[in-house]
């Protein structure tokens, strides 16, 4: 039987007048796509071997390179079209599941697309952010439900109630949890770096803490997932915060596989295993079977941390995420993260990244509904993640009721990337994705810095923008402010869940 | 004592794309465009700048316009000289007579020989007609920077 013979995903196009033979794409790609012929005097390219990452593309000194889709499809027909051709033919040859990385690569209708915001016109004024104050802070945490106040002898008065831990953010943006072994020691350091110029957090992800982001404490957030590893008192000290990550967007209900030669001498000592085995994340948290159970690891970590750090639980978002988010949030999590559909990973299987979850803007809205409806939306902090692309969707996301949101993928575009989705091969030419001490040197962790801080201040601008537009001096004031929001081109069904009015309708 | 212009080395970055090399030879040639120099130039001069390489450690390396330098001690004719204005070290190739002793005592070995000339090839001046080194500017990833110490 004749094998489908599966045409090259790319094409490396050199123009040959431009190529001055300096060789860097040759000797920079790690995928070996670009070969040098001694005879022929010239640069070729096994396009098969390309991933599309154009990094010889951004290297090549004088311009001579193009990475192009290859525009050849096998017969594509409406519905089944070439990636589903190319996909079964793989699964023929080789048995397996279809790894994959970043976030869902389906086109599924964004509802942020489909969201307008308003402005102040005649009968409010709008505010200028240059020349009064404009007010981006937010605090992340479980807040008093009363507060007590008590008069002293000279008629000051005093704060009785003692306030919960909080995350003082600067901007509502954090960067999400990405562990050392999915990401290079270099672009955690950027990420680290950014933060505290910031004044935001970043978050260690489930790989333990390595010891050079130790002085980044007091903007770390630390997590404990389901393969615990590297989590220890000292560990969960030695952030401003402790996540506990059920789920991840990407991959809901799945655990996690670090392959063994990922771990290395430095990747072993920081989440504790011994050097070469495999990194197993379990699908569940084996001791979390039940709210109940969630409860007790809640208040475990708070023990362990003497009741100073909030607590927060991460889920994906899922068919009931509304009554999930209110059960975590009664056991006592400060503050909960919802990972929607297009949330990143660093390997997810194809058929799990692309078709399980929810599109986050439900979510938000949902949640937001259920813990109001319950009282208890104050009892704890709702940030929100999964295919955040720009202050746009920030404010939407805020709006839609969201305190606060994370930013995994974006940063990792700041940083470099440019989302070829081979996170999982360990290969990444950006020095992100890799532990190749060849590659991860390419990550320059202090211009890697300066762009992630220049992405948040440019964010943060365009949300006081905006914010002054609406005639809001205050980041608190947009908060499930659903009055900011418009549907255009939606359904009615989806206009009640996400509670916002169809444009055109007034107040 | 005036401030002295180094090329500062940082190993830890540097990727060994070799653009330090293009950039160099560009500089020498006297323009910006590479495809010109590289379709039209005849001869191309020598970088002044290589990048050394042994698995993932590479680092680009150029003369490191010593304090107390060697090769300014070791050159009988004074055509290697401390430019006062860079405080870089520059060869003067009209009094150079090609004893090689620079490129021997060189502890770096970056003083290079020029074979058809019988001279003193390449011997990095930090741009000095450019203003700022060709190779720091165009390192994509801030291996090389320029600064400058006072000793």
């Amino acid at each position: 039987m004749a094998k489908g013979k599966i045409p090259p995903e790319f094409l490396v196009e050199r123009d040959d007048y431009k190529c001055v033979r300096c060789l860097a794409c040759v000797r920079l790609c790690s995928y070996g796509a670009n070969y040098y012929d001694e005879n022929a005097k010239r640069v070729y390219t096994e396009n098969r071997k390309c991933v599309g990452c154009h990094f010889c593309e951004a290297m090549c000194p004088t311009e001579a390179i193009t990475v192009m889709r290859n525009p050849f499809e096998i017969k594509p027909l409406a519905h089944w079209t070439s990636e589903h051709l190319i996909d079964i033919m793989k699964q023929a040859e080789t048995g397996g599941v279809l790894l994959t990385s970043m976030g869902n690569d389906r086109p599924y209708f964004s509802y942020f697309d489909r969201i307008v915001l308003n402005a102040s016109q005649v009968t409010n004024p709008s505010i200028d952010p240059l020349r009064e104050p404009m007010e981006v802070r937010t605090y992340l945490g479980r807040k008093q439900t009363k507060l007590d106040l008590e008069e002293d002898e000279e008629g000051r008065v005093l704060l009785k109630t003692e306030i919960a831990p909080q995350l003082k953010l600067e901007v509502p943006v954090m960067f999400s949890a990405m562990s050392y072994g999915s990401i290079s020691l270099n672009a955690m350091l950027s990420l680290a770096e950014a933060a505290k110029t910031v004044g935001t957090y970043f978050n260690t992800g489930e790989g333990g803490l390595p010891k050079e982001l130790k002085r980044y404490g007091s903007n770390m957030i630390v997590q404990v997932a389901s393969g615990r590893f590297g989590v220890n008192v000292d560990y969960l000290n030695a952030g401003s915060a402790v996540e506990i990550k059920i789920g991840q967007g990407a991959k809901p209900g799945i655990g996690g596989h670090l392959p063994g030669e990922k771990v290395t001498e430095a990747i072993s000592e920081t989440r504790m295993i011994p050097v070469g085995t495999d990194a197993l994340s379990p699908a569940p948290h084996h001791d979390i079977y039940s709210i109940e159970d969630l409860r007790q690891l809640i208040y475990a970590i708070k023990e362990a941390t003497r009741y100073e750090k909030p607590v927060g639980v991460k889920i994906a978002a899922v068919h009931n995420v509304a009554p999930i988010a209110a059960g975590m949030v009664r056991a006592g999590a400060d503050y909960i993260v919802i990972d929607g559909i297009r949330g990143g990973t660093g390997a997810a299987p194809k058929v799990t990244r692309d078709h399980v979850g929810i599109p986050i803007e439900f979510a938000i809205a949902v949640v937001d509904q259920r813990l109001r409806e319950e009282g208890i939306r104050h009892m704890a902090s709702v940030v929100v993640a999964g295919g955040i692309r720009n202050s746009a969707d920030v404010i939407k996301a805020i709006a839609l009721g969201a305190d606060a949101v994370y930013i995994g993928t974006a940063a990792l575009v700041a940083l470099g990337c440019h989302l070829c989705q081979r996170c999982y091969l360990g290969k990444c030419n950006w020095g992100i994705a890799t532990q190749d001490p060849k590659l991860t040197k390419r990550l320059n962790p202090e211009i890697g810095a300066r762009r992630l801080v220049n992405l948040l201040r440019a964010w943060e601008h365009e949300i006081k923008e905006i914010l002054g537009g609406m005639g809001i001096n205050a980041i608190e004031s947009l908060r499930g402010n659903r009055d900011m929001l418009r549907g255009v081109g939606l359904h009615e069904y989806e206009l009640k869940l996400l509670g916002i009015k169809p444009a055109g309708e007034a107040w | 004592m005036i401030g002295v212009r180094k090329i500062l080395i940082r190993e830890e970055y540097c990727m060994g794309c070799k653009l330090c090399e293009i950039n160099c030879v560009a500089a020498q040639v006297g323009t910006e465009n590479l495809i010109k120099i590289f379709r039209y130039v005849p001869e191309l001069p020598e970088p002044k700048v290589i990048v050394e390489e042994h698995d993932y450690i590479t680092f680009a390396l150029q003369c490191r316009n010593c304090y107390d330098a060697s090769c300014l001690k070791a050159c009988m004719t004074g055509a290697m000289h401390r430019d006062p204005r860079t405080g870089a070290i520059t060869v003067n190739e009209e009094k150079c007579v090609g004893c090689w002793m620079c490129v021997m005592v060189c502890p770096f070995g970056v003083v290079k020989r020029n074979l058809k000339k019988k001279k003193v090839a390449s011997k990095c001046d930090l741009c000095a007609e450019r203003g700022s080194p060709a190779c720091v500017e165009g390192c994509p990833n801030e291996a090389l920077v320029l600064i400058e110490v006072r000793e």
